[in-house]
């Protein structure tokens, strides 16, 4: 069947170019020009000053600790998920993207109402007479709401790599000798990387471009590069840095590709 | 649980929905016979029901659109992607679609309210954006000042200066825009809030920097949740916000600080080349007829310029109210925000991006 | 012992993904209009959000764009899975990289550049650019998801198809489509999740007076979220969880 259906992908091909390319195409433009319409690297460069690196690196340190922390709860859970009875995958993974059917505005300001200091959790711990939670506005509130926005995209990959996990290769592992640590090390983990791959980018990539969340959960104290991009375009009306500053968030979309290329051969890691 | 019969249940799930909402949603969508009207509004920004009784009387469509911030409307209408006829930006704003040319000049003798009803001193007011009154007609206005939670003070809050104290460390709500925050910092050091001087500008952001560790968070609408909710002593609010969050908590006192502050309008403007003028002009007129500018008052609280339609009021305590009725002439040291140009925004911005960053 | 901690572990992750929703769902029943204060228990919203024309017309639009994008993604997709198994490494690869790209890109710059795409080549604004906005960040989801089902088809089956006699056609609908219908259906289910929840991208797309629930949500942002979308919110999902739940766990042992 391969050969007779290259002409197939001219609808999708055609797609990319109008709706994908040649936007692109707009943004490098603007990226790559002043005002006045004339050649500058200037928009690219900016990211070194002061302000911009900071923001960048606090975006990347905060989309790190939270991919962390989405990969750490979420590979225990895609385990046992993987490990229950095969007939209920759907449901599972409706369990998992319900919650995004709510509105994304609503559900981060349903967390400030559960986190501030005189919010739900808080009186539901001073009416058990434990100590206050001081969260919101901190750094770590920014996380909780990276987190709690993208685990759906680090489990269902996860999930989808392990369960495809022939259970016959584990038992032999078992009967050779090898204990439960050692099998996970040398054959759960080393087949989930397709999974672990598609779930990290999945989860720091739109992590490092998100403003809304660390506005209404970070009390708007730390500046993060899509705080900055998101600015230049709405606030500043300079489109030639904030396509600029994205041009340079592109590379770690470029970064995605290679590693892609590299781990996940057989596109095995995908979300669902 | 088969499942493909899983699938279909969600799909069918999908379906349910989709019908349903098909069933409600579809109204009638024919044009008016006298043709129509594009309005672009501020979200929440009106009663609805007045947009009903002006199709009623005048056979014109309304069709409504809203945005959510002056500068998400901005792009959509110069981008020319629809041609709205009326929009409703603040002073600012107006400013710089006027220097960009994307107004129409107001014909006055089609909108006879707007003379007749709004109140001279409005109109004095704009003239800081819109020097001739060519372009723009005041809807709603209001100052901005200090939200306090009097149980949570020691003293009553008066001025700006007590933002920076640092007994109240944690406790204090900034505004989080550029030019809200900067007016802020401006007044406190007696400088104009429209200021292009650099080593003006370097003492404000250098006062918010030092603000800065005392701040509980940079919020924008979400002060008067959080004030109501008793999470902060003291927010920096609209004073077309005081009258609502005090009815919700009868502990918060609304102030326009010593210092002075920014009086804001939001005005009603004509775009150019709009493609229905002379609807526009019905609409606004309509929108500046005291009943239904009172209509508009009671529904979004905001501060009516509505001379006529205050006087309609019936609660004395509200018409007679200091917050939502301020006499402009008591106070000399009130401004309001003109746009400063490309290269002022980009400034501003640069100095804001460091104390963000900071 | 170890099942039994399993299970609170499962349970703790879904406390922490519903927690805001069950929050959503009180505040639907909270007479005050702000969600910092409980102002007693009342059905008011849901009265009137039967009564406000405006969100349900919302509500249709959103399900509408939703599901016609979703289909059309879903369609465009798949064809494209097909289409690139018979390609060169090298050439999958960028292409599954441009793929990606609407995905991984900042909203707003997605949100932007349809804008100026759709002003230069002077389409009208309104729900049909909404739509191709839409269809375009939805075709990754189907992609990365109809994928690996092709991974796993075996390519002999097709061929005996043929060899019996079966068109291309016939072939590919009776053979190949029915081992891709689990990638393809949660391929439209994701494409239709994410397309209910965008804002941005539809905020810079849409239409005058062309308003889905988010828009909508975000327009209110500045004198207060209506209560009626708590309202809303708590319907949609409580319809949707007890349609699952009552097919998902009621019949079980028969069929699984």
């Amino acid at each position: 069947m391969k050969s007779k259906n290259k002409w197939l992908s001219a609808p999708y091909m055609l797609w990319s170019v109008v709706f994908i390319i040649i936007p692109l195409g707009m943004i490098l433009y603007y990226g790559l020009t002043d005002k006045t319409g004339a050649f500058t690297l200037n928009n690219i460069i900016a990211i070194t000053t002061a302000g911009h690196a900071k923001a960048l690196r606090l975006s990347i340190l905060l989309s790190l600790i939270s991919t962390l922390v989405c990969f750490l709860l979420g590979y225990p859970l895609a385990m046992i998920l993987a490990n229950m009875k095969a007939g209920r995958h759907n449901f599972i993974i409706l369990i998992f993207i319900l919650p995004m059917w709510m509105n994304f505005l609503l559900r981060t300001l349903a967390w400030q109402t559960l986190l501030e200091k005189n919010g739900v959790i808080n009186n539901v711990l001073t009416f058990l007479n434990l100590p206050a939670l001081k969260i919101i506005n901190t750094p770590a509130a920014i996380v909780l709401g990276m987190v709690y926005n993208f685990l759906p995209f680090m489990i269902l990959p996860l999930y989808n790599a392990l369960s495809k996990i022939d259970r016959n290769v584990i038992n032999a592992a078992h009967d050779l000798g090898a204990d439960s640590v050692y099998t996970f090390i040398r054959i759960i983990l080393p087949l989930s990387v397709p999974g672990i791959i598609s779930g990290v980018t999945m989860v720091f990539v739109p992590a490092l471009t998100t403003f809304v969340i660390s506005a209404l959960l970070g009390g708007s104290k730390l500046l993060l590069i899509g705080d900055v991009i998101e600015q230049e375009f709405t606030r500043t009306s300079n489109w030639h840095l904030g396509s600029g500053l994205s041009i340079v968030l592109m590379v770690f979309i470029i970064i995605n590709m290679v590693l892609s290329a590299v781990f996940d051969k057989d596109g095995e890691g995908s979300m669902l | 649980m088969n499942k493909r019969l899983s699938h279909i249940v969600s799909i069918s799930v999908i379906l349910a929905l989709t019908s349903t909402s098909f069933l409600t949603g579809c109204g009638s969508s024919d044009n008016g016979k006298n043709g129509q009207v594009i309005v672009y509004n501020w979200g929440e920004y009106i009663d609805p029901e007045t947009l009903e009784m002006f199709e009623e009387e005048t056979g014109i469509k309304v069709i409504y659109d809203e945005y959510e911030t002056n500068e998400s409307m901005y792009p959509k209408v110069e981008s020319g992607a629809v041609a709205y006829d009326i929009a409703c930006p603040s002073d600012y704003m107006i400013s710089r679609m006027i220097q960009n040319g994307m107004l129409a000049e107001i014909n006055y003798d089609n909108i006879p309210n707007a003379k007749l009803n709004i109140g001279a001193q409005y109109y004095d007011q704009s003239k800081e954006f819109d020097p001739e009154n060519k372009y723009s007609i005041p809807y709603c206005w209001g100052t901005v000042g200090i939200l306090y939670n009097k149980t949570m003070v020691d003293e009553p809050i008066t001025k700006w200066a007590q933002l920076w104290d640092e007994k109240y460390t944690d406790n204090i709500l900034m505004q989080d825009s550029v030019r809200d925050a900067f007016m802020v910092a401006e007044k406190l050091n007696g400088f104009s809030m429209n200021t292009l001087d650099t080593d003006e500008l370097a003492v404000a952001m250098n006062s918010l920097i030092k603000q800065k560790p005392i701040v509980q968070a940079y919020v924008v609408d979400q002060v008067r949740d959080k004030m109501i909710g008793g999470e902060a002593a003291i927010g920096v609010i609209y004073s077309g916000e005081a009258i609502y969050t005090q009815q919700e908590n009868p502990d918060l006192v609304y102030v326009i600080p010593e210092e002075g502050t920014n009086v804001w309008i939001d005005s009603w403007v004509i775009l150019k080349n709009a493609p229905n003028m002379e609807n526009a002009e019905k609409f606004i007129d309509f929108m500046c007829r005291e009943d239904i500018a009172l209509k508009n008052f009671e529904y979004i609280t905001y501060s009516t310029p509505n001379t006529a339609a205050r006087e309609l009021i019936e609660d004395d305590a509200i018409r007679n109210s200091k917050i939502a009725f301020p006499d402009l002439s008591q106070y000399d040291n009130l401004e309001t925000f003109v746009y400063l140009g490309e290269d002022g925004d980009e400034i501003y911005n640069e100095l804001w991006k460091e104390v963000k960053a900071y | 012992m170890r099942n039994t901690a399993k299970r609170i572990y499962v349970a703790l992750i879904i406390l922490f993904l519903y927690a805001p929703i069950g929050t959503l769902m009180v505040l639907s029943f909270n007479a005050s209009k702000t969600r910092a204060k409980w102002g007693g228990f009342t059905f008011k919203w849901y009265i009137e959000l039967f009564q406000n024309e405006e969100i349900l017309r919302a509500l249709f639009n959103t399900m509408l764009i939703a599901l016609l994008s979703a289909l059309a993604a879903t369609v465009i997709g798949t064809v494209a899975c097909i289409a690139m198994t018979g390609m060169k490494r090298r050439t999958k690869s960028i292409m599954m990289g441009i793929t990606n790209i609407p995905m991984l890109n900042a909203e707003i710059v997605t949100g932007i550049s349809l804008m100026l795409l759709y002003i230069s080549l002077g389409i009208k604004f309104g729900i049909g650019t909404i739509l191709l906005s839409h269809i375009t960040f939805n075709i990754p989801y189907v992609i990365l998801s109809v994928m690996p089902r092709m991974k796993q088809l075996n390519p002999s089956t097709y061929e005996a198809a043929l060899d019996l006699g079966a068109s291309h056609l016939t072939a590919f609908f009776k053979v190949v489509l029915p081992d891709l219908l689990p990638g393809i259906l949660s391929g439209f289910l994701m494409a239709f999740t994410m397309s209910l929840d965008d804002f941005i991208i539809t905020h810079f797309t849409k239409g005058v007076g062309v308003d889905t629930l988010s828009t909508k949500i975000y327009t209110e942002v500045k004198k207060g979220i209506k209560p009626e979308m708590y309202a809303l919110s708590t319907l949609i999902f409580v319809a949707v969880l007890t349609l699952l739940l009552l097919i998902n766990l009621s019949p079980d042992k028969k069929t699984s």
